[in-house]
Order: C-alpha cells, then sequence, then structure tokens
C-alpha cells in the first residue's frame, strides 16, 4: 500500500503512476482526492520486487514534488469488494465527537464502514457537517436507524437507508 | 433450454447498438426461454438484454417480483423497447452480468413510461418507477450498444449533498432561527 500526500498541484498522478509503469509495477484499487489542499493517494501496488525497492524508485520523485511517501507491504489482493447495502448520512452542527459517536453506535450495532467521506460545508461562523457513509450490515436498516437514534443527539441529523444494488 | 453464454468487458459486441426484432416467430420465443434461463442461472440479476448473450437484437427481460416492497410488473419481456417518458432522477448502485465484480453509483430517471411489444408483438404500454424503472433503464441501455459504466458518476456527486442540505434548510425554518 502506497501513501502519498502533498501540497496539490497539476500532474501529481501523472508523474508518480509514469514512475511507477517505466519501473515495472502494476496498480491496483486505488483513492485519490484533494483534501485541504492537499493531494491524497493510497493506491495498491504489486510488483515481483518488494515493498524497500518501491520506496528506492519513488523517493527521488516524491522529493522533488514535496509529497510525503508512506510505503506497508499488505496481504490484500484484488477481487475482494464487499458490496455496501447500507447508507448513513450525516449532516449537523460541525462539533466535537459527530463521528466517534456515531460510528460508535453504528459499529456496536455491527455495521462495518466500506466507505466514508466527509466535509465541513456552511459558513465559517456556522460550519456544517456533512457525512456519508456506505457499508454492510446484517442488520436491518430500521435496527441501525434506533441505534444511531439512541445517540440523541438533537443538532445531528442521522438517516439510514438501503442501498440497493442493481443486477442487470 | 440452455443456458447461454454472457459476453463480458471488454468484449466489443457490448458497445454495438441492436437491430429491432421484425420476426415473431418459435424461434424468437425460444431464444426468450433461454435468456430467462441465462438471467436465473446468473448471481441474482434482475435483468437481462440479449446483446449480453451475443444476439445483437432489441429484446430485454426485467422481473424485480423478488425483491421486497418493490413496485413491479413481474416477469416483463420486452421487445423493441421505447421510452417515451422521463421524469425525475435519482442515484442508485448498479452492477451488471457483463461487468463482473464491480459496482458504481448511476443516475437514474425515477419514473418512465415506455412502449414495447411482447413476444407475440402486441403493443403494451408501462409506467413505472423506481428500481423497476432503473431496471429497465439499465436494461435498453444494453441495445444502444452503453453499459453502466459509461454513466457512473462520482461517489462525491452533489446530488445526495443538495438533498441533505435541502433537509437542513426546511429545519432550520421550522425552528425558527
Amino acid at each position: 500500500m502506497l501513501t502519498l500526500v502533498g501540497e496539490d498541484r497539476p500532474g501529481i498522478v501523472a508523474a508518480v503512476t509514469d514512475c511507477l509503469y517505466r519501473e515495472g509495477w502494476s496498480l491496483g484499487e486505488a483513492s485519490m482526492i484533494r483534501l485541504g489542499g492537499n493531494f491524497t493517494i493510497m493506491m495498491m501496488v504489486t510488483s515481483a520486487a518488494g515493498a524497500q525497492a518501491l520506496e528506492r524508485v519513488l523517493r527521488p520523485l516524491a522529493d522533488a514534488m514535496d509529497l510525503r511517501l508512506h510505503v506497508d507491504a499488505i496481504g490484500g489482493g484484488l477481487h475482494r469488494h464487499l458490496v455496501p447495502n447500507i447508507q448513513v448520512r450525516v449532516t449537523g452542527a460541525d462539533r466535537a465527537g459527530i463521528v466517534a459517536k456515531v460510528t460508535g453506535a453504528l459499529a456496536q450495532a455491527g455495521f462495518n464502514i466500506l466507505e466514508l467521506e466527509s466535509d465541513v460545508a456552511g459558513v465559517e461562523d456556522n460550519p456544517v457537517y456533512i457525512m456519508n457513509i456506505q457499508g454492510y450490515a446484517e442488520q436491518t436498516v430500521e435496527a441501525l436507524q434506533a441505534a444511531v437514534d439512541g445517540l440523541n443527539e438533537p443538532d445531528i441529523d442521522v438517516s439510514v437507508s438501503a442501498v440497493d444494488t442493481l443486477i442487470g | 433450454m440452455a443456458i447461454l453464454d454472457i459476453l463480458t468487458i471488454p468484449d466489443e459486441r457490448l458497445k454495438q447498438a441492436s437491430e429491432p426484432v421484425t420476426l415473431f416467430d418459435a424461434g424468437l420465443r425460444s431464444f426468450i426461454a433461454d435468456l430467462e434461463q441465462t438471467r436465473q442461472a446468473g448471481p441474482a440479476a434482475v435483468g437481462i438484454a440479449a446483446p449480453q448473450a451475443g444476439r445483437s437484437q432489441r429484446i430485454v427481460i426485467v422481473d424485480v417480483s423478488g425483491r421486497p416492497k418493490t413496485a413491479n410488473h413481474g416477469y416483463m419481456v420486452l421487445v423493441n423497447p421505447e421510452i417515451i417518458r422521463w421524469e425525475g432522477f435519482e442515484l442508485g448502485r448498479e452492477g451488471c452480468l457483463s461487468v463482473p465484480d464491480y459496482t458504481g453509483n448511476v443516475i437514474r430517471a425515477e419514473r418512465i413510461e415506455l412502449s414495447a411489444q411482447d413476444p407475440d408483438g402486441q403493443f403494451h404500454e408501462y409506467a413505472m418507477e423506481g428500481f423497476e424503472a432503473r431496471a429497465v433503464q439499465h436494461e435498453v441501455d444494453h441495445l444502444d450498444g452503453l453499459l453502466f459504466l459509461d454513466r457512473l458518476v462520482s461517489r462525491r456527486t452533489d446530488l445526495f449533498r443538495r438533498k441533505i442540505y435541502q433537509k437542513g434548510i426546511q429545519r432550520k425554518e421550522k425552528g425558527g432561527t
């Protein structure tokens, strides 16, 4: 698992993937997104060469583009997707502890988070926290909704709904 | 009856537009029976289109009646289907027999009206919504050489957010702030 983070600018993805391609690395699943002016890359890559070789290959580029580089050998692989069946949307006043409370209640109800994205919207004086979670649970939507309703947080709106994946 | 081979990406035939059916004969009905058997043999597919089985003709099958709490018309064979009205839009997750091991978010019309022929060539009109309307739009796309991959939207698409944001505003108004 390759992690790269640095100040956003055009050309980061092209430079990184070109370097990997030239050195014989294959790319797998990846998540790349701009967060607060930083560009972040988390990417599964594979080659016979191993984690230390990957760090050697990318170090000059990372230094030149001022990217923080981190490499972990992992046991994962492709074709291990879990399809989310539950979606949770959270909006509310931006204050400490929202994520911990909501995800804590969900975890206790057996909910496994597959994707989470969050953002702060609104205006600076009145920020609004928005979070969108997709995940998998054996429990019903009603049971999960009851679990988050039990938090009793009046200024946070949490809605649980089913993700109906259509196969056609 | 037979289970047909399903074409999977990147098979170029999936990108071709299919031809209208003109001959409503025993051969057509036999193919439709095979197509339905193929759908049922796959992993829980609610629909299938003829080109997925390598037959470039405008035939689809949709059946969402197995899903709980889903409005439906039961088992539908749609020959030469034409969507004649679209209304609303909705984001939903889709996968496809022709795209193994991948699902993604796609925007579809919430309600549609369509006309189609049955396996005997008789014309029918349907009005439908929600999951069933989504399934029909997905299958009719196959007849035009389109996959859900051609309509993917970002997970961060602003459709979710807009709905949430409006809800927030309404609440505030109720609260008088």
